[in-house]
């Protein structure tokens, strides 16, 4: 084992289990299960018929497989759809959440009692299939600000979540779209009312504890016009040897001279050495700069899952609108990902930009895929995309497959793309100059990385920078 | 063999019958090289000699295997060091191939690596603001602009930029023994003459070279203290900074008969 070899074979720091008393519904997917997902989070006849169709229309679906991923095949009836800590607060009490999920929570970096709250940071913490505390909801509502878990805002704010929800990302959209739209359990729900800029970042941190059960999470952001909203989410799993599904929709939608930007954090457990274990990360998220001058921006970095499919996506709607994605994905020992973007152009002068960071260790299989779509009344589009590949050692790989589809003549296309490798000389030249190997695979991921991580909150990009350099703990060869 | 030019100087570096070998050819075949503080030595010879080896193996390269012999540094077994302890307790490497890390700005990285080293000696870190000052002093010690250090390091550097930027490593991380391998190849001039004044102004009692190169050209601007003659993997000789004028007129076959011959 080379010095860069062990140093990516760091363990997993998230994947220890809370003991704690849940209420788990037994295994298996049918209608009496939707219906009782419905019953438990109280909501209004709208929503379950909503459920009942989505799950009518996934039963004549079929997983996809065209993503570059393998894996065994998927029994949906082994899946318990819903898990949640018995003892939960009432609303708006946060001193009654059980002390464990508040020490489960604290020991994952996020602090969810009053007095040691994050500054500058709203947390909804997500526990299995229900929120267990979201912070600062009074503070936010001085501004008219909406931040509540999905599943309160289905029972409090319903003319908002039927005017909104499925909009971007329809019921049918995909397999995995339409199961969540199923299933789905909680997640956050954010309004941000015309001319408001957020005055604190908002956060979701999604944890899985129970065995054999799915995450499915629902989150929804509009941002009304000359709007400004900043959101991020994180998430991790317990190290077990089952793959766990986690199957996410996300939908953003931008009014007028809104912007929504949006940074994700994924920590999943990727499952060991060998492959064995980790969570299935199937998600679709996708927003849509539905008003004139809006703006989208994705950031992701993605370090954890055994398999990642996920495409966070733009619709340019508005004239002038705005899409990016910044991405960074790890891949490591057996993880596999196959990741990328959609920026779909229909206003005028609309712009996208791509920038994709691929990361391959140990026998990771890294996928950039992404489409980039100009539409025929799309006057005066731009896009740029740029594709990054490292390979650290020789039994990883790397993929692109940017698909461009331009139907107006004006438009204007730039793409890069790059392949290296990081090797025992870089490796070398930095340690004569005194740094450890650790610090020298941390530098080159970092500077690799860079034009990514410039775009996360700066309390994130820490925590990135940090992540990064765990995940990547013993690969290199 | 090296021969100090005071002999009552510190041994800094003292090797003793070291056999290198890299991918299974065995490179170096017995060199024996004692440096004291303060001096500069040239090691000079042909093509595949084994000084780039020597150069790589004295700063820790993972790639080559010592089959036998001895290195020691300040008293301590080199061999026995990582890279970056070496580097901490004063080795550096001006590399030949230098490597581009992008993302990472000079100035950065720059600090990173005297942090590393200040960390080993006791001394605080310095901060961004601090190690900016601490820059400023010792590009004006050398006479260099700052227009290397917001640029990412080596990255998109030509040939001459990447050595020179080599050498303002030196100059900012003060090694007591500063391995120079082929600084020389591929700069014109006017920059071999500027890395050549830069070398000389770094020259003291505290910091010993070891100047590899092919040619005898650097030694016109650097006058060495001792000069080695590689050739198959062994000193064949050394001498003042006379020998590198003979090797300039006479080439190496003379010197390479001479060691098949012994």
């Amino acid at each position: 084992m080379t010095s860069i070899e062990a140093h990516v074979q760091q363990p997993y720091k998230y994947g220890f289990v809370t003991d704690i008393e849940s209420e788990v519904v037994p295994a298996g997917l049918n209608e009496d299960v939707i219906r009782l997902i419905s019953d438990k989070k109280g909501e209004p006849e709208w929503m379950l018929d909503w459920r009942l169709k989505a799950y009518r229309n996934w039963l004549k679906m079929s997983e996809p497989h065209w993503p570059n991923v393998k894996y065994g095949p998927i029994d949906y009836q082994a899946i318990s759809y819903y898990a949640a800590p018995k003892k939960l607060p009432k609303l708006d009490s946060l001193d009654q959440v059980d002390p464990k999920l508040v020490a489960t929570f604290e020991k994952l970096g996020i602090p969810i009692e009053e007095q040691k709250r994050l500054t500058g940071v709203a947390v909804d913490a997500v526990f299995d299939s229900v929120s267990v505390a979201t912070t600062f909801q009074a503070e936010l509502a001085k501004y008219g600000v909406i931040f509540c878990p999905i599943s309160q805002a289905i029972r409090e704010h319903g003319d908002l979540v039927q005017k909104y929800l499925s909009t971007v990302v329809p019921i049918n959209d995909n397999f995995f779209a339409a199961l969540n739209s199923a299933v789905f359990t909680d997640g956050s729900f954010v309004y941000v009312p015309k001319g408001v800029r957020c005055p604190l970042e908002l956060s979701t941190y999604f944890r899985i504890n129970a065995s054999s059960t799915g995450q499915f999470e629902r989150t929804l952001i509009i941002a009304d016009e000359g709007s400004y909203v900043s959101y991020l989410e994180g998430c991790s799993a317990p190290m077990r040897d089952e793959h766990q599904l986690h199957a996410a929709v996300v939908e953003l939608v931008a009014h007028d001279r809104a912007t929504i930007k949006y940074s994700t954090i994924q920590n999943w457990y990727p499952g060991d050495e060998e492959g064995k274990g980790g969570i299935y990360n199937f998600v679709t998220k996708r927003g849509k700069c539905a008003g004139a001058n809006s703006k989208i921006s994705w950031t992701q970095v993605e370090t954890g899952s055994a398999i990642t499919w996920k495409y966070p996506g733009c619709i340019l709607q508005g004239d002038n609108s705005i899409g990016e994605f910044y991405s960074v994905a790890v891949t490591s020992h057996k993880q596999q990902a196959d990741t990328g973007t959609k920026m779909i152009h229909l206003g005028k002068n609309t712009r996208s930009t791509i920038v994709s960071k691929g990361i391959s260790a140990g026998r990771g299989q890294n996928t950039y895929r992404g489409l980039v779509k100009i539409m025929k009344g799309a006057e005066g589009a731009r896009n740029y995309s740029q594709c990054d590949s490292m390979l650290i050692g020789d039994k990883c790989g790397a993929h692109t497959f940017p698909y461009i589809d331009v139907r107006n003549s004006t438009a204007i296309m730039e793409h890069e793309a790059s392949t290296s490798k990081i090797g025992e000389d870089q490796i070398f030249y930095l340690r004569q100059r005194g740094l450890s190997s650790e610090d020298a695979v941390s530098m080159i991921v970092n500077g690799f990385c860079k034009e990514v991580f410039k775009e996360l909150p700066m309390e994130f990009a820490v925590e990135a920078t940090r992540l990064l350099g765990i995940s990547l703990e013993g690969s290199v060869g | 063999m090296g021969r100090g030019k005071g002999d009552g100087g510190r041994v800094l570096l003292e090797v003793k019958g070291l056999r290198v070998s890299v991918a299974g050819n065995e490179i170096l075949k017995g060199v024996d090289l004692t440096i004291r503080d303060g001096e500069v030595h040239a090691i000079m010879g042909p093509n595949g000699s084994g000084k780039s080896t020597l150069a790589q193996v004295l700063a820790g390269h993972p790639a080559y295997s010592v089959l036998a012999g001895t290195a020691t540094y300040e008293g301590k077994d080199l061999l026995d060091m990582k890279p970056e302890e070496r580097a901490r307790a004063g080795v550096f490497l001006a590399f030949q191939y230098p490597v581009e890390i992008r993302g990472i700005t000079n100035s950065y990285f720059l600090r990173a690596a005297l942090n590393a080293l200040r960390r080993e000696r006791g001394e605080p870190e310095l901060d961004p603001i601090d190690f900016l000052q601490f820059l400023e002093q010792k590009l004006k010690a050398i006479g260099w602009d700052d227009s290397m250090l917001n640029r990412p390091v080596n990255e998109g550097f030509s040939g001459g930029e990447k050595k020179r930027n080599e050498i303002l490593q030196l100059a900012v991380l003060e090694p007591r023994l500063a391995i120079l391998d082929e600084t020389d190849s591929g700069l014109d001039i006017d920059a071999l003459k500027t890395v050549a004044e830069t070398v000389n102004k770094l020259r003291g009692p505290d910091r010993a070279f070891l100047i590899v190169t092919h040619y005898q050209r650097l030694l016109n601007y650097i006058t060495p203290d001792v000069v080695h003659v590689l050739a198959d993997g062994r000193i064949v000789k050394s001498g003042g900074p006379e020998l590198a004028h003979e090797l300039e007129a006479k080439g190496y076959d003379w010197l390479r008969d001479a060691a098949m011959v012994s």
